[in-house]
């Protein structure tokens, strides 16, 4: 799938919940369901800052494209992050650094997180930047 | 009788996402009853001038408004006079003041200051710049892990060096009522002045500074259900007199010339620039509904009924953990946090079913690490929170935990 692609789908999956409930407990079951992160992997570089629960986020790159791996003590924004990864694994560093990360407004999470959530989020996406710039 | 409590509070009856808002973060800022709304709104519309400085009939009234409100705060706490009264803009800015004024007349390097554990960033940074700056020493009175501070341990803390001890009336985050007037005559009994952050502790507790005896009291109104922006330093006159200004400026001169400046008497010394005139006059209509909360049954019946249900229903789940526990000297303020379930999580579904709480550190990391914890999740009640409300919370809990699980 192309990202384009991608990020349809993360939308068409997102667009079948009305109620914010159902929302995040599709978030929690994916934020479940996101690859284990090593212990060890949990370092100060990784973490990112602005989140009121922790984010670790690692990158790895093979054939020329970025893949990601992370996790939190927090479940819906492990959720979130598993979004984000899954949206963005796999692309070209050209690619994400070119992207404008927009879906993630129109799913609804930019707006309706709170604030400190939000800045968790915006972190995220700063993140995922810097490794591909 | 409560809902005529309620209906002073307009902000109460929103809906946030398509259901009735259930107000539980009370410690972070309360609402405002319409009083208080028309209060502000009277002053804006028809007492708007700079207080003070004019002789014409608007400046007139604000200035009255504006010294009305001291005269009415100073027999809230009791203050012996009125110049020991200084507005500031919140409780920060008053501990602020303190520090900087008074430790620039009475701190010198390797003098000591102490704290506790439990403090608020708000009395603990200001000390530890005033610290930085003199090269004196912050020293931190600890607390038992049920939350009480560890009072027996402050007699042997003071040393010759102590020069202030500044500790909370109620903590933020263990909503427990501090042994004030036990800390005050410790510390007296040696000399040392006491401040108390009374942000928390003037919204539970009546205050009479004198019976206190404390050398300073300080707090916000926003936190009472007055104005944003407005805030009290009481102090002892023997201590406000010897102190420098703290900001210089309009209003806190006698009369400024090139060669030599003399300062306005208290309490306009620690007043420099433009007050807050549309603001302090709130002050008055927010301490008139403390007073009406306190004498009316109904509310205090409400108030207790629901500290003892949150309480034994938070105490009662093997999956909860209380910080804050002995329930003698517990206010409704509940900070707690859930078996693997973390607090940020919670309190995102939460809010969607309507209830607005804190999380996190709630500015008091120092004490999150020492109950080690990253954060908790924390509801707070104020006199308009009703039974049903606590239940719903309960219920809205358990549910959010089952979410998780
Ligand atoms: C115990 C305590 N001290 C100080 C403060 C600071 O108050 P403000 O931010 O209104 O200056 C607060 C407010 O959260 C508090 O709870």
């Amino acid at each position: 799938m192309s990202l384009e692609e991608k990020k349809q789908q993360v939308v068409e999956d997102f667009s079948v919940y009305d109620e914010w409930l159902d929302k995040y407990e599709y978030l929690i079951e994916l934020g479940k369901g996101l690859e284990a992160f090593p212990e060890e992997k949990k370092t100060e570089e990784r973490l990112i800052k602005g989140c009121q629960s922790r984010v670790w986020l690692d990158s790895e790159e093979r054939d020329g494209r970025l893949y990601f791996t992370a996790d939190s003590d927090a479940i819906i924004t492990k959720g979130i992050i598993s979004l984000l990864i899954s949206v963005y694994s796999g692309c070209t560093k050209q690619e994400i650094a070119a992207d404008d990360f927009g879906f993630v407004a129109e799913i609804g999470l930019k707006d309706n997180l709170s604030p400190t959530r939000a800045n968790g989020l915006v972190s995220m996406i700063e993140r995922i930047k810097e490794i591909a710039g | 009788m409560l809902e005529q409590i309620r209906q002073q509070f307009p902000a109460l009856s929103a809906q946030v996402y398509g259901k009735p808002l259930v107000y539980l973060d009370n410690a972070a800022t309360a609402m405002r009853p319409q009083s208080v709304v028309d209060t502000w709104t009277q002053s804006v519309l028809a007492g708007n001038a700079n207080i003070h400085r004019a002789v014409h009939y608007l400046a007139g009234v604000a200035t009255e408004a504006y010294e009305g409100a001291r005269d009415c705060v100073q027999a809230f706490i009791n203050a012996p006079s009125r110049e020991e009264i200084v507005f500031t803009s919140g409780a920060t800015a008053a501990v602020n003041l303190v520090a900087s004024s008074f430790g620039e007349a009475f701190i010198q390097e390797g003098d000591e200051v102490v704290v506790s554990a439990a403090e608020h960033h708000s009395n603990i940074v200001p000390w530890q710049l005033l610290c930085e700056r003199k090269k004196s020493v912050l020293k931190v009175l600890d607390i038992h892990d049920d939350g009480e501070l560890a009072v027996e341990q402050l007699e042997s803390l003071l040393s010759p060096r102590t020069k202030i001890v500044a500790i909370s009336h109620i903590s933020n985050v263990l909503g427990l009522v501090n042994p004030v007037e036990e800390i005050v005559r410790i510390c007296h009994a040696k000399g040392v002045p006491v401040l108390v952050d009374g942000a928390q502790g003037i919204v539970h507790e009546p205050v009479d500074v004198q019976a206190l005896d404390c050398d300073f009291y300080v707090f916000s109104g926003h936190k009472l259900y007055a104005a944003t922006g407005t805030g009290v330093l009481y102090g002892k006159r023997k201590w406000l007199d010897a102190m420098p200004p703290y900001m210089g400026g309009g209003e806190m001169i006698k009369s400024v010339s090139f060669a030599k400046t003399t300062y306005a008497p208290l309490p306009e010394k620690f007043e420099a620039g433009t007050q807050n005139f549309n603001g302090a006059p709130t002050l008055v209509p927010a301490i008139r509904f403390v007073q009406e909360a306190r004498a009316n049954a109904s509310v205090q019946k409400e108030q207790a009924a629901i500290t003892e249900y949150i309480y034994t229903k938070l105490i009662e789940d093997e999956r909860i953990t209380i910080y804050g526990t002995p329930f003698a000297h517990k206010i409704p303020l509940f900070s707690f946090a859930v078996k693997n379930a973390h607090h940020e999580d919670l309190a995102l579904i939460l809010d969607k079913m309507g209830i607005a709480l804190r999380s996190g550190q709630m500015c008091a990391e120092p004490l999150m690490d020492r109950l080690g914890v990253t954060g908790l999740l924390r509801a707070s009640f104020g006199p308009y929170n009703t039974l049903a409300e606590a239940e719903y919370f309960v219920k809205s809990l358990e549910k959010a935990i089952n979410m998780l699980m």
